[in-house]
């Protein structure tokens, strides 16, 4: 019964821009694809922005439908960089004493993100090193690549060939020099990592949440090398394309609360704040911009997704093929959710911080109860739960084992596609964590049970949890 | 249930993983389980007893319109809800509400359907029509404006025509047939073109609560494969063809993904509308103000309620009235009151056009 019908003036939030640019879009694709039949006026080869080089479209160096046709080359890059820097700047992403980790995946986001990271401290130094007083340090940068060789299957000779080609990337980002860090994703174990985790990852039969655990022990690896190593921001190439298929894989999983947790441009709920730079930026110009500036990517090192996030892959490419806008929108929508109080860089008093750019960051203008932080997290994936997601501790009987508990303060989405349904390998499977998830898990709970028991702590005649 | 696992093909008959006594005839879609008919007819009607009584649909003693179209979801809805209605004494008066919109090779067919299932059902029938209330069918609609916007005009006149006759048959409340599949649909939807003031709303069961006529979808959490498969065992009379002048609807899309995605997780569907009702919006100050359309006296924010807004340009023969963007209080209406100082042209005036 479903009906389609959705056009309506009842002053919903319809995406005003959307129409009208694709109309425009429209008359500028059917002019550049019409091509050298038609004997056009000067002004339309030229680019938009400077209206003095030609337009990439007519160089004949891109044939794709959109924006980045009608630039050229200098202004696309221009227009990137500024995206980049706009997201640093607002957002309070990088201050003068920070050190900053780069995940580098070796695609070509985290290539870009590398690269604007290094232009920007490359120009802090040269103001540093041109400056009298000196009194603006210049930010530290160091780029880690989390080696999964351990779980994927790629020819031990092509790998150790992307890491060379890696280390000399990073080694010409330079100066300011910069440490590369490969990071064994078993590092998340102490010991015997190797075994562990294919043996962890074994205990989960859903494809999806075979792909979602791997996903969360990338960040733990990142997190825990950035924390031994003095990082104090982590950096991550993150871009609307790839946001925009979060949006729509979370909203599958049943993840309509916490996802507007992991969309921001900042997410400090972790040990070292996440930052997203890259946030407004199209894969597609992404991609663009490494072939045209000559910027070496290692795509042999990225595997395909399966199951649910492929799907959603798929389709989210589908809907950009139809409307180049549909990414922008979908991130735009998920946007307008409320986000999380650790969704911005927290204020500090730090004095060393440069009064300028703490006025620069935006505020949200979160109410009041909108920012109560929430209670608890899942372990696993570390995303907030609702209140109705919360445990009932109170429903757990005495003799619940530790696993039980465990499994209980994970969120629906871990517990459905992660969790292993049996008791019995749901044991194994607890004894096969890495100590951080544990840990995490049981200071919740903990905290859980002494809030319960403040609460009842007048009327409770022994001290003791079983009443003697 | 996990994802795609190779399971080994058991050899002869399976039992009922329900009541493990009779031969299971059917795979589940929403959990995959293997049951009999008799225990899958007993877990359909039990779930939709469980949303009505826990989201409080209805109370003892309301009337009850069920907008019927003659399709599976509405015949579905018919039968089942009079079933409940009788097994749990829900004290309700149920009738059967129809829309003509004046379809030839669609509409009538589908009435026909409704007819039949008033006799066979004993739920007392009655049709609105587009040609009474509003003197145009549809086809007279298309024939002017071709099949652009038509689903506009036939979607704000449906609404209004269910508002009246359930005004004429004096019920409290209306029930329709709107599936999981639909309003999972519905949310992807939503997202995907920018519609935050509808994602807002779109999950709720109940809506309309403050206007004439409360609607709810008791169906909310009822897969459409199910209601097929139900419909199918119990070999329930119903009308299936799509509307004869329904276009590539954007729709299409979110109902492709949802196929696919139900086919790797069935609990995806349910998994998209938990989300909707759990994603957070700020209610934004500016909400439009209810008043009564000037000119018929439905309710309406405008002076002019949409369905009146439309029907003046039908009737001057303007079908671009109404369609397109807002600029200020009722579009076109303005520019009506200069044209007849001769000052603008309407026809030049394209406020763009809504394809999707």
């Amino acid at each position: 019964m479903a009906c389609g019908a959705g056009n309506c003036q009842s002053g919903c939030f319809r995406d005003d821009d959307d129409s009208v640019v694709t109309e425009k879009k429209k008359l500028t694709n059917r002019t550049l694809s019409s091509g050298s039949d038609i004997d056009l006026p000067n002004h339309h080869n030229l680019c938009l922005k400077c209206k003095v080089n030609e337009t990439l479209a007519s160089s004949g160096t891109v044939s794709v439908d959109g924006d980045i046709g009608r630039f050229c080359f200098d202004c696309f890059r221009g227009n990137l960089f500024g995206k980049f820097k706009l997201a640093v700047t607002s957002n309070a992403m990088i201050s003068p004493t920070d050190n900053v980790l780069v995940a580098f995946s070796g695609g070509p986001s985290s290539r870009v993100a590398l690269q604007f990271v290094h232009e920007m401290q490359h120009k802090a130094q040269k103001n540093f090193d041109a400056s009298r007083d000196r009194s603006l340090p210049v930010f530290g940068v160091g780029v880690a690549f989390v080696d999964e060789s351990a779980v994927s299957r790629i020819p031990s000779d092509e790998f150790d060939k992307a890491i060379q080609d890696m280390k000399s990337i990073v080694s010409n980002l330079a100066p300011p020099d910069k440490a590369f860090h490969v990071v064994p994703i078993e590092s998340v174990y102490s010991s015997n990592g190797r075994d562990r985790l294919e043996e962890l990852l074994n205990a989960v039969k859903d494809v999806t949440g075979k792909e979602d655990l791997l996903q969360h022990l990338r960040m733990l690896s990142l997190q825990k090398n950035a924390y031994e190593n003095g990082y104090t921001k982590l950096l991550l190439g993150s871009c609307t394309s790839r946001i925009a298929c979060h949006v729509i894989s979370a909203t599958v999983k049943g993840q309509g609360y916490s996802l507007p947790a992991d969309i921001q441009y900042v997410d400090a709920r972790w040990e070292i704040p996440v930052v997203l730079p890259l946030r407004d930026c199209l894969a597609q110009e992404l991609n663009m911009l490494c072939r045209l500036d000559g910027l070496k990517t290692m795509e042999v090192l990225n595997s395909p997704h399966s199951g649910i996030n492929g799907l959603v892959a798929s389709f989210v490419t589908l809907l950009q093929e139809e409307n180049p806008s549909r990414e922008c929108t979908i991130v735009r929508t998920a946007g307008k959710l409320t986000p999380f109080h650790f969704n911005q860089i927290p204020e500090s008093d730090d004095s060393n911080v440069h009064l300028a750019s703490r006025r620069r960051q935006k505020k949200f203008n979160l109410k009041p109860n909108e920012s109560v932080p929430p209670e608890s997290y899942c372990p696993i994936c570390n995303s907030p739960l609702s209140k109705s997601d919360h445990i009932n501790l109170s429903s757990l009987g005495s003799d619940q084992t530790n696993a039980d508990i465990f499994g209980a303060t994970c969120c629906p989405s871990c517990q459905f596609q992660i969790l292993p349904k049996e008791p019995v390998s749901m044991e194994h499977f607890y004894s096969l964590l890495p100590q951080q998830f544990v840990v995490q898990a049981k200071d919740r709970s903990f905290s859980m049970q002494r809030q319960l028991r403040e609460q009842i702590q007048d009327f409770l005649l022994s001290d003791s949890e079983d009443g003697t | 249930m996990g994802e795609a696992e190779v399971k080994p093909k058991k050899a002869g008959p399976v039992q009922c993983s329900i009541c493990s006594q009779r031969r299971a005839a059917l795979k589940r879609p929403k959990t995959l389980e293997q049951i009999c008919r008799e225990c899958f007819y007993a877990v359909f009607e039990e779930e939709i007893h469980r949303v009505v009584v826990d989201n409080q649909l209805f109370k003892p003693g309301e009337r009850i319109a069920i907008g019927a179209s003659g399709g599976k979801d509405s015949t579905v809805l018919a039968y089942v809800l009079s079933e409940l209605n009788r097994r749990h004494n829900y004290g309700l008066d149920l009738f059967l509400l129809s829309v003509d919109e004046g379809i030839t090779g669609y509409r009538d067919d589908s009435l026909e359907t409704v007819k039949r299932n008033e006799i066979q059902y004993g739920l007392p029938l009655k049709v609105v029509s587009y040609k009474d209330l509003y003197g145009w069918t549809m086809d007279e609609i298309v024939k002017m404006i071709g099949l652009k916007n038509n689903c506009t005009f036939c979607g704000v006149f449906r609404r209004q025509a269910l508002d009246r006759g359930a005004a004429m048959l004096k019920v409290d409340k209306l029930a329709t047939g709107h599936n999981a599949d639909d309003i999972a649909e519905t949310v992807l939807l939503n997202i995907l073109r920018g519609d935050i003031a509808r994602l807002s709303r779109c999950t709720s069961i109940i809506t309309g609560e403050d206007g004439p006529i409360p609607r709810c979808k008791p169906f909310k959490y009822t897969y459409e494969k199910e209601i097929v498969m139900y419909a199918y065992f119990k070999r329930l009379d119903y009308f299936s063809t799509e509307c004869i002048y329904s276009p590539n609807a954007y729709r299409g899309f979110a109902r492709e993904f949802i196929k696919d995605l139900e086919r790797i997780r069935p609990r995806a569907i349910l998994d998209i509308i938990r989300s909707g009702e759990k994603f957070r919006i700020s209610t934004s100050a500016k909400m439009p103000e209810q008043g009564t359309c000037e000119r018929c006296g439905y309710i309406s924010s405008q002076k002019w309620c949409k369905a009146c807004v439309l029907l003046e340009g039908l009737n001057r023969g303007l079908p671009k009235l109404g369609i397109g963007r807002t600029r200020g209080l009722n579009n076109g209406l303005e520019c009506d009151t200069k044209q007849s100082n001769g000052v603008k042209n309407i026809q030049s005036k394209q406020c763009g056009t809504l394809d999707f």
